[in-house]
């Protein structure tokens, strides 16, 4: 994962709050490989219409705003479902901050795990960054992981970011090497656990089901 | 139990029972008894390729073909592609020595209606899923907990986690609830009463003596959509009603070791004395049938209310999602909500596709016809067995409607079953998101009995005036 510490992008506003991961993905493309890129699939629904024709009046498709690297949203950003692919879509498309008041639960978890990160602000500050006129004019902000801040021309406002999240962030940490390293207590706590519950392994396996051979569902 | 410890909520309880090891900075590494993986957790396989990593536990991983599984026939090119999903979880499931329940098992089912169908929910475990519902075995008193796809990938090489412990929250609703009303309704009067965000970063404990007199299904239901509150969590402490589920069923403890289990069950109540960080009451008394007039879970209201009017709202930030999510749902400001015309139903989903909820429809639709096309999709093949022994299917499919197999179905449309663009749909399911049920499509979400009455009347109205003595 790609150490994160300070960057200046441009920013996207999408002010709209609860905007869930069915809008950040829908459904529908999720079963194609990562392998093929998700970043065309990024608020899909919302960038295109039906016959697949951009809409020139959403935030995303405005050419001025062509490679940014943020998104400013609205509340509850990533609501709803646990799929990856959100962040992934975000990710690849080159989204690498979303700044919101605030953000689903595993969304934000999922963000972390790909090195995007979920900047969280106040309300008031999410209102002063919206209403910026360095923004309203497409100027690029700064956002430093270490001081927690976003700069927009004279404005500076802090957002917070679990001291966990920060730390893999700034150092592009994964989570499986640090987990490795504790094999022999996860070996230790599975032993005394089976000891203390033995119930609660599954009960003898029963017998497979004979497929409903023939049946059409 | 000899009290030198402070109190404890259920919820500290769990965790404690699953605490490895906690860091300096707070992260504690859980132990995790039970992970389910479907369709989606292709991309995680793939990353445990890519390490050339093995599965930790396999003896504790269970696979099951939900999502994409045809509810009908399959056909279409899109059923083709889905077909492929389900086999390739199959080839994981087989390549990695995990038993898994695939679309012809006669196991398979939703993963939070057939897994506690088969005993593998039990009190006290730890339990993810690679799906933001699966806090709905948490109505077992379980930690369960939805999670995103690399941290399936860690489950599956360490069988573990890492979390934060969450803040803890206690939703006690009180009082009976009025007849023909139910989990759903407390559900989604929570959801508008605290907000979709109101929950977040809580573990959600849900007590009371209304909730307490809660089938296991209704407990399921309810602990289902505590993620449309925001919530990571949602459970419910075990009781008779929970052992007696348990009990007899095929993966569950038996003899000694089920005694056993259920003395522990039994500490894991709250103590009563135990702090929360944050406690909300509800009378239910006043529960009332509820319907999602917006594209939000908390854009909701009981039947007998009306669109808001934004205009009217204090709030700008809520008053703009309003006038959006009005837009989007081709509604007026004021108009009154028992006036929505609707143009299907879907019955199912891992909210509402079990046998009671289905008993629930059947009873407002025997003898009735629906005004409207509709699916009913059953939560597993041992619920869709039961429903046409009992003879709801029949039911269901005099009043017109579709009787199909079982799997998320229209819920979330990744099967080919969706709403076309435009129409509106009175559904069972958990998100009335934007699209969520198909491109274009509206969503009003309600109980199943809301959902049938719906089909009956062909247009949104309150149950209760079609329920028979």
């Amino acid at each position: 994962m790609r150490p994160f510490t300070t960057m200046a992008a441009l920013a996207c506003k999408l002010a709209i709050d609860n905007i869930d991961t069915d809008q950040l993905i829908p459904a529908r493309f999720m079963r194609r490989p990562r392998s093929e890129g998700y970043g065309n699939f990024l608020l899909h629904d919302l960038r295109f219409d039906a016959d697949g024709a951009s809409k020139p009046q959403f935030p995303l498709n405005d050419p001025k705003l062509s490679g940014c690297e943020v998104i400013l949203a609205g509340r509850n950003f990533g609501c709803g479902s646990s799929r990856e692919a959100a962040v992934y879509a975000l990710a690849d498309y080159g989204i690498r901050v979303v700044i919101a008041s605030s953000f689903g639960d595993i969304f934000a978890s999922n963000a972390v795990k790909n090195g995007v990160l979920p900047a969280h602000i106040s309300e008031e500050d999410s209102e002063r960054l919206l209403r910026a006129d360095d923004l309203v004019a497409h100027r690029p902000l700064t956002i430093d992981l270490g001081a927690q801040t976003i700069t927009v021309g004279n404005l500076v406002v802090t957002f917070a970011i679990d001291p966990v999240w920060k730390k893999q962030l700034l150092n592009g940490w994964d989570d499986i090497d640090m987990t490795r390293s504790e094999a022999g207590t996860i070996a230790r706590f599975a032993e005394q656990d089976e000891i203390r519950r033995p119930w609660m392994k599954p009960a003898g396996v029963p017998p497979p089901t004979a497929p409903r051979g023939g049946k059409t569902r | 139990m000899a009290r030198s410890q402070p109190a404890m909520t259920i919820i500290d309880k769990l965790w404690d029972a699953h605490a490895i090891t906690t860091r300096e900075d707070g992260q504690t590494l859980l132990f995790i008894d039970r992970h389910i993986v479907h369709e989606g957790s292709f991309h995680a396989f793939n990353q445990l390729r890519t390490r050339g990593a093995t599965l930790a536990r396999p003896d504790l991983t269970f696979g099951i073909a939900d999502h994409y599984v045809p509810t009908r026939p399959a056909s279409s090119a899109a059923n083709t592609e889905a077909a492929g999903m389900i086999e390739q979880l199959e080839r994981n499931a087989h390549e990695h020595g995990i038993l898994s329940f695939g679309q012809f098992d006669q196991r398979q089912g939703i993963v939070h209606v057939a897994i506690p169908e088969q005993g593998l929910t039990l009190p006290g475990l730890s339990i993810v899923c690679g799906d933001s519902h699966t806090s709905t075995h948490g109505a077992f008193g379980a930690y369960a907990f939805g999670i995103g796809a690399s941290e399936v990938a860690h489950v599956l090489m360490t069988q573990t986690l890492w979390q934060k412990r969450p803040k803890r929250m206690r939703i006690v609703v009180d009082g009976q609830l009025p007849a023909g009303t139910g989990a759903k309704d407390i559900a989604l009067t929570i959801i508008a009463r605290i907000g979709a965000d109101g929950a977040q970063g809580h573990a959600i404990e849900y007590a009371g003596n209304a909730i307490a007199a809660l089938s296991m299904e209704g407990r399921m239901t309810l602990c289902n959509l505590s993620i449309e509150a925001g919530g990571r969590l949602g459970l419910i402490a075990p009781d008779q009603t929970t052992f007696d589920y348990v009990r007899g069923r095929p993966f569950a403890p038996r003899g000694d070791d089920l005694a056993r289990a259920i003395e522990d069950w039994r500490l894991l109540a709250s103590d009563a004395d135990a702090a929360f960080d944050r406690e909300v009451v509800l009378d239910g008394r006043e529960i009332a049938p509820v319907v999602t007039w917006g594209t939000s879970p908390e854009q909701a209201a009981p039947i007998d209310g009306s669109v808001p009017d934004p205009a009217r709202m204090g709030d700008e930030h809520k008053a703009q999602a309003a006038r959006e999510a009005i837009g989007y749902m081709d509604l007026r400001p004021g108009q009154a909500l028992n006036e929505i015309q609707i143009d299907r139903v879907f019955i199912g989903s891992c909210t509402n596709s079990r046998i009671e909820d289905l008993r629930a429809a059947a009873a407002i639709l025997t003898g009735r016809r629906s005004r409207v096309p509709g699916l009913v999709s059953p939560g597993s093949s041992a619920v869709k067995q039961q429903a046409e022994q009992e003879g709801l299917d029949r039911i269901f499919r005099d009043a017109g409607l579709e009787w199909v197999a079982s799997g998320c179905s229209m819920c979330v449309g990744m099967n080919g079953d969706t709403v076309p663009a435009g129409e509106r749909c009175a559904s069972t399911t958990n998100r009335n998101f934007r699209g969520r049920q198909g491109r274009g499509s509206r969503t009003h979400l309600m109980s199943p009995a809301m959902v049938a009455a719906a089909a009956v009347a062909g247009h949104l109205v309150d149950s209760r005036l079609l329920a028979r003595e």
